[in-house]
């Protein structure tokens, strides 16, 4: 019942949202864009688009919304595309969310854009076919973001006397030393999803990249059921005794702050860290050390796109073309993800500029020392499923890694 | 004859609008919501037939079964606890006691917030970091401990305090309006008698005041039922997915999860959950009493 209530309402918020944009007709190449970075280093992020858009004779007509890791800007801008009249484009993260979209024929097919500015040759591989569905390219991607980094706090580290972790091992050896000394060993939020992030830190960092890849891309049960995924799970339910208290309530951007603050040693992020990190005046890479990947060093390739769907008006096909060209430009792709704490998609533009951090994963790029993100590989549902597993499992101690690892399998095997 | 038709005419004229409104919007979007559980629909409709597939997953799921548990935790301690809570606040108030209409006001205070609010303020309240345990930490007993909010076993409790907190006042309100409304000779008989007054109270006010209370109990059964902004705001549904409730599964599944056919068919479930249950009893208060007092 609330869900129907919670559908209509969300309906006619569609509705109004669309009336409102219409508005008047202008000469200008019109361009409405939904997404969801309000946040100040994501706002001073999509400006660069905003201004290079509207300097080549467009007008952003901005419609973020906030909230949910973006639930919201997706909710509200799915509704519209199938409530038949779409933004001229649209957020979404790398990987199948938009999916269903494709395959019901909402969404342009964006081929004759890439042949002109020849984007194949130029965007990441990964990437690439990450937007790519039955060999044509459906979405503009802008950003490659990696999940799986570990922070830590310099001062803190000194003060419990121990040096920053090469392994899993020293990484316990530290937090151990830290709780002597009264510091929280791991700062991690109570939010589900970073508990979930956290968890593919030790599968990428501890269990590697082909291990990784068996279990989310194969979806191979055997390798679940392995002694190896069985030690990710000891690592993972490890991690349970490091937390504080306070964890249940907290933020994600409270749970780095922790660190930054020297109250906390470590704090498992993706790199949009970097953005609270720089924003209070300290240096990634210097004050607050970062590993990509602890223990095999591997670089997870997520990150951010938008989609065109299809629209009736040729004015509105040119914003759209328009729109793509500027947000894969090679100046611009550079501008945005030096504000976003990303990496460029284009693999030709120069990096140099970037701190230490975007070069430890720059480096891992070009090794080809990286995995496609969870978003990529598996459903909504099913990381939804997994999303449930791991929560349930890191805030109840009397599970055990064998069960975690048993209802793993039932998930990845269904 | 004619002329009382006629006028039994009009009114079911008039009311076509409603009657198109409940037919289209209510009964249609039931109707829909129940066909779409039979599908295998991602994040768009689709209209195959799959039969029962997601109503197995759904009840294989231990999610579900953990929001359905908590549902019942909540619902029996929420609706005992408020109509308790309110009634010895109605009673209180009916003591005719100097500055009523400030308690009143203070008691009913609460019921002004949303549970969104509600819930933020509790779960500072809670917050072992923050809130009681580390005021108590802080006054000298520093083995004080009291974290519930991060006790998979135990939040679900504090859900029920903030809930309790926020809608007995409107218990309150309502009992209150019936303490009233009872009869001054009926105390006066009862003096008279030599009764004790919570013997009135327990033996004739309150079989008086039972339409009170079932109103009450309705307004309250909703609330429970469509619990959602409560966890969400304090709990998130954490620690892990051990306060989870029914609404907040279809809702996650509806749009993060883009498995509509999965919502629907919990909303289905839920559906039919409150007609079973809400539906006989109803009609049993509302209809057939109503009907024989006429």
């Amino acid at each position: 019942m609330k869900s129907l209530a919670g559908r209509r309402v969300a309906g006619i918020a569609g509705i109004v949202l669309a009336a409102a944009a219409a508005g008047p007709a202008s000469a200008a190449k019109k361009a409405e864009v939904i997404h969801w970075w309000t946040s100040g280093g994501e706002h001073a992020a999509v400006m660069q688009f905003e201004k290079a858009f509207d300097a080549q004779g467009g007008k952003w007509v901005d419609a973020a919304v906030a909230g949910g890791g973006g639930d919201a800007a997706r909710t509200d801008g799915i509704n519209r595309i199938i409530g038949g009249n779409p933004p001229t484009a649209m957020q979404f993260n790398t990987g199948k969310q938009f999916d269903e979209l494709v395959s019901n024929g909402l969404l342009r097919n964006l081929d004759p854009l890439a042949a002109k500015y020849g984007w194949k040759k130029v965007i990441n591989p990964v990437v690439l076919s990450a937007v790519t569905r039955n060999g044509h390219m459906y979405a503009v991607p802008v950003n490659i973001h990696s999940n799986t980094w570990l922070w830590y706090s310099n001062e803190a580290l000194k003060k419990a006397g121990v040096e920053p972790p090469k392994t899993w091992d020293d990484l316990f050896t530290d937090m151990d030393a830290l709780k002597k000394q009264g510091l929280i060993p791991l700062a991690q939020s109570g939010d589900a999803w970073t508990q979930v992030l956290t968890f593919f830190n030790v599968l990428v960092g501890e269990g590697g990249k082909d291990l990784y890849l068996k279990v989310i891309k194969d979806r191979d049960v055997a390798a679940v059921k392995s002694p190896e995924f069985l030690k990710v799970a000891e690592t993972f339910g490890k991690l349970r005794n490091y937390v504080d208290n306070g964890m249940q309530g907290r933020q994600w951007n409270q749970a780095i702050a922790l660190v930054i603050n020297n109250k906390a040693g470590f704090n498992f992020m993706g790199d949009w860290a970097k953005g609270e990190i720089t924003h209070d005046g300290k240096v990634p890479g210097k004050d607050v050390g970062c590993i990509a990947g602890l223990g095999h060093h591997v670089y997870w390739i997520g990150g951010d796109v938008f989609v065109f769907p299809k629209v009736k008006s040729k004015a509105e096909q040119s914003a759209q073309d328009l729109l793509a060209k500027v947000m894969l430009e090679p100046k611009v792709q550079v501008a945005f993800n030096d504000k976003k704490g990303s990496v460029p998609v284009r693999t030709d533009v120069s990096t140099a500029g970037m701190d230490a951090c975007a070069q430890q994963g720059i480096a891992l790029l070009q090794k080809g020392d990286y995995v496609p993100s969870s978003d990529i590989l598996i459903s909504p549902d099913v990381t939804g499923s997994i999303t449930d597993l791991v929560a349930s499992f890191f805030t109840d101690k009397s599970q055990t890694p064998q069960q975690f690892a048993d209802k793993f399998a039932s998930i990845i095997g269904g | 004859m004619k002329p009382l038709r006629l006028r039994n005419l009009t009114p079911q004229v008039a009311l076509i609008p409603t009657w198109a409104i409940v037919i289209f919007a209510y009964i249609g979007t039931i109707v829909w919501t129940i066909r779409i559980s039979f599908t295998n629909s991602g994040i768009l409709p689709r209209y195959d037939f799959v039969g029962w597939k997601q109503y197995d997953r759904l009840f294989h799921s231990q999610r579900w079964s953990i929001s359905v548990e908590n549902l019942a935790i909540f619902g029996v301690l929420f609706i005992v606890g408020c109509l308790v809570l309110g009634f010895l606040l109605a009673v209180f108030l009916d003591q005719r006691i100097k500055g009523e209409s400030w308690f009143r006001t203070i008691f009913l205070y609460p019921y002004a917030m949303s549970f969104i609010v509600t819930g933020l303020v509790w779960a500072w309240i809670m917050n072992p970091t923050l809130g009681i345990q580390r005021a108590v930490e802080n006054w000298g007993w520093t083995s004080f401990t009291f974290n519930w909010l991060s006790r998979g076993d135990r939040a679900i409790y504090l859900l029920v305090i903030a809930g309790v907190w926020q809608a007995a006042g409107l218990v309150m309100a309502i009992l209150l309006a019936g303490l009233r409304g009872v009869d001054e000779d009926i105390w006066k008989a009862a003096r008279v008698d030599g009764i004790p007054a919570w013997r009135v109270y327990l033996s004739i006010v309150i079989p008086m005041l039972s339409s009170m209370f079932v109103t009450a109990i309705v307004l309250l059964a909703i609330a429970v039922v469509k619990l959602y902004d409560l966890v969400v705001a304090m709990t998130g549904g954490g620690p892990g997915i051990s306060t989870e409730v029914p609404a907040k599964f279809v809702i996650d599944y509806l749009f993060n999860r883009q498995n509509i056919a999965l919502a629907t068919a919990a909303a289905s479930v839920m559906f039919v959950a409150v007609l079973v249950v809400l539906g006989p009893w109803l009609y049993s208060q509302y209809f057939r009493k109503g009907r024989g007092a006429q």
